[in-house]
């Protein structure tokens, strides 16, 4: 979005515990008006805690947290311009679906006439028109998550918070909802804030994630920064697979460096690290940036990493271990200085895999760009 | 290992279940049905009973001054019912959301009762509630108590102390009624609320609905077969209650179950008997069936 970004939800130095846990440990985070968050991290890193604070259902130990503006302690969870699609949906089973979505318009005091209208537009919105006189029990999973955003969505909050909303659902389904999801998102102009511990889930549909590890955010940034350049280890290793060697730099200058992997050898980047020279660091690369190459193709290949000094960015080794997932294969290899290095291949022919097999020595080399220094 | 049913192992399902059988039909289903046959008795002499087959004990139980009787019973029954559900729920609720480290003491104090006697606890009960009880003495404490504060402010004393008639009538019968018929309320309350998804209140909450609404439209609704089953399991046994209403009610304050005793004792009267007592039965089973033919609230997870 083009607009000038503007908090809709501030939380500000928010620590949670729960007896001697530390669920959230002193997070600050803005969350924009209009945008697709999501809270992304492994369970029990407290991303759930954060968003049942911004739904009123924790207070926060230390710290507030504003939305639009105004700050919420002391306000309880029916008070709040938020609503929530629980994990389970939390779907009324002894009420219809035109019912549950009507609950919160009653509440409110909307009158009888615009109730109508808008739950039916509401289920027009989640494609559950005419579902309206179902029971809860005669839909399925994938309906019933419908139902609880349509709930949510016709109370027309500021912003709408999703607690792991995909993660009752088969992954074909899944991955139609994420699309349905962002859609929605962009029809309907709400805020979501969306947790999930599912990294494809987050990169698919968020504007922007904030990583969470340990009750603390590691990382915030839009998808494809958050994967081309993760600013530590956790978020290299958790968002996606990578490989992690550690090293010392060797060289450091404005257009280059170098670091020295032991069990890899020396990997040659074309920009400066600014670190300390003979520091330790880390290098994440992704196995798909790495090009494997076809036995006896090596040699005319090697020519091919020219944006690194001879010797650097390639690498030998023997295959230990392969798995075929159809789009991709992913090969295992165990590189003639001892590391073992994941590297994946798109199957762009039919038969492409069946160039490679167990123990063959191979050759890869990877581009100078794409190895992410990490310092911590 | 596969499913094993009744069908498919016919033999051990019967082996299982065969001194159960025998137990029941023995000692429960065979008196029932010797009782059932004296309803349709004559008396012959001090001991003898003709089977008759008159049906003279059914038309005098169902005369106005028996038929009293039981509408009375009934309205204790159904009194003591409500107010077990009443005071039951808000208990069951607590318990339902008391801490993980308190939820089995709470519980425990439910079921303590149960460890003590019948016959002890309704004693215990007529100490607490006699004229010369605990009830009466404090509250004769805090009227004399108030009267001394009157007198020190220079103002005329309260009248002395009468003590006020808690035992003996139907007041008493009903207290203790309540008394040893609420853990049967809360378990099963206790047992549905427990069931019940957290994420359904908190999302009735988070649809703007205060606390009191969220009881009435998703707590209540949703524990409804904890309530049936809360509400069978103590309006059944309040009905037929015998040792309270004997024990702690007055001359007017006798239930079914104390005229169906004295046709058994005192009136030797068993024909009779039987028949009130079968009365009693058929009304229990109208409720169950009442109960059974509700439609079922669905269960969605």
């Amino acid at each position: 979005m083009t607009e000038p970004a503007k908090p809709i939800i501030q939380i500000q130095n928010v620590s949670k515990r729960f007896g001697k846990v530390t669920a959230v440990d002193n997070v600050s985070l803005d969350i924009n008006a209009g945008e697709f968050f999501v809270l992304l991290g492994p369970s029990g890193c407290g991303k759930t805690t954060l968003l049942r604070m911004i739904a009123g259902f924790e207070l926060p130990t230390e710290g507030r947290i504003l939305i639009d503006g105004q700050d919420m302690a002391g306000i309880p969870p029916n008070k709040r311009p938020v609503n929530m699609v629980f994990q389970s949906y939390a779907v009324f089973p002894h009420m219809s679906v035109a019912d549950n979505v009507a609950y919160g318009l009653k509440i409110a005091g909307v009158k009888g006439g615009e109730v109508k209208d808008r739950v039916a537009e509401a289920l027009e919105l989640v494609k559950l028109g005419g579902f309206g006189e179902r029971m809860p029990d005669q839909m399925s999973g994938g309906q019933r998550q419908r139902v609880a955003l349509a709930r949510s969505l016709v109370m027309r909050p500021k912003v709408l918070l999703l607690d792991e909303p995909l993660s009752a659902l088969d992954a074909k389904l899944r991955a139609q909802m994420q699309f349905e999801l962002s859609e929605l998102q962009e029809k309907v102009g709400i805020t979501f804030v969306t947790v999930t511990h599912d990294q494809d889930e987050a990169l698919s549909m968020a504007c922007r994630i904030g990583v969470i590890n340990k009750g603390e955010v590691a990382q915030l940034a839009t998808p494809s920064d958050l994967y081309e350049y993760p600013s530590n280890r956790f978020v290299a290793d958790f968002v996606g697979s990578v490989n992690i060697f550690e090293g010392k730099l060797t060289l450091d200058e404005p257009d280059k460096a170098a670091v020295d992997c032991p069990g890899v050898g020396k990997i040659y980047l074309n920009h400066g690290v600014t670190g300390p020279h003979g520091a330790d660091v880390w290098i994440a690369l992704r196995p798909e940036k790495i090009y494997l190459h076809v036995p006896g193709e090596g040699k005319a290949v090697k020519a091919a990493a020219q944006d690194a000094p001879d010797g650097y960015n390639f690498a030998r080794g023997k295959i230990k271990g392969m798995s075929y997932l159809g789009d991709i294969t992913l090969f295992e290899i165990e590189l003639d200085d001892g590391a073992r290095i994941r590297v994946s291949r798109p199957n762009l022919s039919r038969h492409d895999q069946e160039d490679f097999t167990w123990d063959d020595r191979v050759s890869m080399h990877w581009r100078a760009d794409s190895p992410v220094v990490l310092l911590g | 290992m596969a499913e094993q049913d009744w069908k498919t192992s016919k033999r051990t399902f019967a082996a299982v279940s065969l001194p159960t059988l025998f137990w029941v039909v023995v000692f429960f289903l065979i008196p029932m049905a010797i009782v059932w046959l004296y309803s349709f008795g004559e008396n012959r002499g001090l001991t003898e009973i003709e089977f008759s087959g008159t049906l003279e004990n059914y038309k005098r139980a169902t005369e106005w001054l028996y038929l009293t009787i039981f509408g009375k019973s009934f309205a204790v029954a159904a009194l003591v019912t409500l107010i077990c559900l009443i005071v039951g729920f808000p208990v069951a609720m607590a318990i339902t959301f008391a801490s993980e480290k308190w939820r089995p003491w709470l519980l425990l104090g439910i079921m303590l009762p149960f460890w003590t006697n019948l016959l002890i606890r309704t004693y215990a009960l007529m100490m607490l509630l006699g004229t010369q009880g605990f009830a009466n003495k404090g509250m004769g404490a805090l009227w004399e108590g108030t009267s001394w504060i009157k007198t020190l402010v220079g103002l005329q004393p309260l009248p002395t102390w009468e003590p006020v008639q808690l035992l003996f009538n139907n007041f008493a019968v009903v207290f203790g009624l309540v008394y040893v018929h609420l853990p049967f309320m809360v378990l099963p309350l206790y047992a549905a609320l427990d069931r019940l998804d957290r994420s359904l209140i908190e999302a009735s909450l988070d649809l703007g609905a205060g606390h009191f609404r969220t009881i009435m439209r998703i707590v209540v609704p949703l524990a409804a077969p904890g309530i049936i089953a809360g509400v069978m399991i103590t309006l059944i046994p309040a009905l037929g209650a015998y040792l309270t209403p004997d024990l702690m009610g007055g001359t007017d304050s006798q239930m079914i179950a104390n005229v169906i005793e004295r046709q058994f004792k005192k009136a030797n009267d068993w024909p009779f008997g039987a028949a009130l007592s079968f009365l009693l039965i058929y009304a229990m089973f109208i409720l169950i069936a009442i109960q059974s033919m509700r439609k079922k609230v669905p269960e969605v997870r």
